[in-house]
């Protein structure tokens, strides 16, 4: 087998990469939600747990939170309801497309994100392609302004954004169900909608749960879309955090969010994995 | 219409007297420029225990489908009494099909496998439980009923498989070499458990192998397929002791087959020569390794042919040797005995003229 120092050699820049640059930094920042900042703006090194206390008593804060989980939520039912028919299709029904058409969908997470969300500014804006063409067949006679700086934008762009993440895992447990067991539902006298519920659905739900995650885990976090998009009432709490950590120069407060954020998203991606494994059989 | 199907026709029902359940009529499938399957025309009686045997690729597996309904033909007509089944979708069919590697549902029970065809048939939970009880204990898997599939063995899976067809009552099972991937010990016991259970239940069976003794051992009549077409349909008897071909005589069990010609009346093969009621010309003749005797200083009978050689192999077979004797013009025979203890390196071979078969020549197909 493999000498120890090769397996050192091998294993050890990698831990030393997550150390540095993802442990520690992540150690410091629940350092940092412990500490307080002074009167003349210095940061005290006093331990205690006024920051998560503001968090629960300061409306903005737990609102705005409460808010990105539901912007989030909205996405990920959105781009399952995109990604699933589509991995659907892809995998049972395209035939010889099935390739290109599967190019056809990563092909969007080359272009740059930012690129992606000054379009729907541009598709959505009072002077957007959307407006002028609703104006131009009179369904409307003003600007429709609740299309941009709102949830709705938010939404929006995220569902586009992120749809490709719930569509792959999605698509890979479809191709993953042997087809013989949709030969032998249908050889049992299933029709394909009674095999659909009851063997596809339910060998794919590791994708789903998958698929689901992503979509909301990376919404929940994101802050350029409700930067762009959002308006004040389009904010989320990323974008909280970063002007904690910037202009309000409250770092401790903006960590204390941080890690509540962190401690949220690592415990669903806890139950997520177990979802998982409970619906898996290979 | 065509004579193969005629001929597939006539050999039907085996002379038993039972009623045809299914009907394949010139039945031709092509991928592309492929032809898989030409003009194959079979029907399968009331009870009846069919093998479609044949080597892969021979297109036996794509028939199957045909009749379950996972292909379309590209010609031809299956049909079921009076029902014409090659237009319906496969859950209309009432045809089941046991699957090559078993096909079970892995996030169900072996209980709620086995009940799936009931419960998607909507039948009442009451029968369903005392229907898939029953199946269970057929088949001796009852303790196992709770069960996730990947919990039981192989041949445990295959007995599972069993259940959840023939729960439904199907007029027809079919079987895709459903004991290729057991062992061999477990793959003879499964051999006499599925036929016994099918002359208990009265299904037909439809059951495709590439193995011709598993064939030989289980099965009413064999349908031999070659390259998409059908070579011979009879029972393993027939097909044993008269092959049709060249083909069929040398794919089931040992031959010596016998290049000839035939000049009024008299055959000429090498160093012998026996009298045949045969039309001149040139003639192909299967003769079966037991149907060779050494000589042991005994005059010769009526109608035996003699012929003298030299043991160049044996190979033990427990039983049975066979011995490999090259007798002139550097023709092989081989001769099955029981011991060979006494056999010495010259011999003398007899046959007797009755057991050389005449066999049509097998073309090469592409």
């Amino acid at each position: 087998m493999f000498s120890r120092a090769y397996k050192a050699a091998v294993t050890l820049p990698p831990l030393i990469w997550v150390t540095v640059f993802l442990l520690l930094p992540y150690l410091l920042m629940f350092c940092y939600s412990f500490w307080s900042v002074s009167a003349s703006q210095t940061i005290e090194h006093s331990w205690n747990l006024s920051n998560y206390g503001q968090l629960l008593q300061v409306n903005v804060y737990w609102q705005t939170l409460l808010r990105s989980m539901w912007i989030a939520a909205r996405v990920t039912i959105f781009s399952l309801l995109l990604g699933y028919p589509l991995a659907y299709f892809l995998s049972f029904y395209a035939g010889r497309k099935k390739d290109l058409l599967y190019q056809l969908v990563i092909i969007p997470l080359w272009v740059s994100y930012l690129v992606r969300a000054y379009a729907w500014k541009t598709i959505l804006g009072s002077d957007g392609v959307l407006n002028t063409l609703l104006q131009y067949v009179h369904l409307t006679k003003h600007p429709l302004e609740f299309l941009l700086y709102s949830p709705f934008a938010v939404v929006l762009t995220l569902t586009h954004i992120y749809t490709p993440f719930a569509f792959l895992p999605i698509y890979a447990a479809l191709e993953h169900i042997p087809r013989n067991l949709v030969e032998a539902s249908h050889d049992l006298g299933a029709t394909p909608a009674q095999t659909f519920w009851k063997v596809i659905f339910p060998l794919s739900i590791p994708g789903v749960v998958a698929g689901a995650t992503f979509a909301f885990v990376l919404s929940l976090g994101d802050f350029l879309a409700p930067l762009l998009l959002g308006g004040p009432s389009g904010i989320m709490i990323s974008n909280i955090v970063v002007s904690l950590f910037g202009a309000a120069y409250n770092w401790p407060l903006g960590a204390a969010i941080s890690f509540c954020m962190l401690l949220l998203v690592v415990s669903l991606l806890f139950f997520s994995e177990r979802l998982e494994k409970k619906w898996s059989f290979s | 219409m065509t004579t193969t199907s005629e001929i597939a026709m006539a050999a039907a029902g085996d002379g038993s007297g039972r009623a045809t359940l299914l009907s394949i009529r010139s039945v031709a499938k092509r991928f592309g420029k492929n032809a898989v399957l030409r003009d194959i025309s079979l029907e399968v009686a009331e009870g009846e225990f069919l093998t479609i045997l044949g080597e892969s690729g021979s297109g036996k597996t794509t028939l199957l489908r045909i009749i379950a309904g996972f292909e379309t033909a590209s010609a031809g007509e299956v049909w079921m009494g009076e029902e014409r089944l090659d237009r319906q979708p496969p859950y209309r069919r009432r045809v089941n099909t046991v699957f090559q590697h078993y096909a079970l549902f892995p996030h169900l029970t072996v209980e709620q496998n086995v009940a799936y065809g009931l419960r998607v048939a909507k039948r009442p939970e009451a029968e369903i439980a005392s229907r898939v009880l029953e199946a269970l204990e057929k088949v001796k898997m009852s303790a196992q009923a709770k069960s996730k599939p990947s919990k039981i063995s192989g041949g445990q899976q295959q007995r599972v498989a069993l259940a959840r067809a023939l729960v439904n009552r199907p007029r027809l099972l079919l079987l895709d070499e459903p004991l290729s991937a057991l062992d061999a010990n477990l793959r003879r016991q499964m051999q006499v458990e599925l036929k016994s259970l099918q002359r208990e239940v009265g299904i037909s069976f439809i059951f495709v192998t590439h193995d011709q003794e598993e064939a030989m051992v289980m099965s009413d009549r064999i349908a031999l397929l070659r390259s998409g077409e059908l070579e011979q349909v009879a029972t393993p008897r027939e097909i044993y002791g008269r092959p049709a071909t060249a083909y069929a005589a040398q794919f089931i069990g040992h031959t010596n087959l016998l290049k000839g010609e035939v000049r009024a009346r008299v055959v000429r093969c090498e160093a012998f020569t026996w009298p045949a009621a045969l039309p001149d010309g040139p003639a192909l003749f299967s003769l079966r390794p037991e149907n060779l005797r050494f000589v042991d200083g005994s005059g010769p009978t009526a109608g035996s042919v003699r012929v003298r050689g030299k043991v160049c192999h044996r190979a033990f077979h427990g039983a049975t040797e066979l011995i490999r004797v090259e007798c002139a013009d550097g023709l092989v025979l081989v001769v099955r005995t029981s011991g060979s203890g006494g056999v010495r390196d010259d011999v003398e071979l007899e046959f007797s003229a009755a057991d050389a078969v005449l066999v049509r020549e097998s073309p090469e197909r592409i």
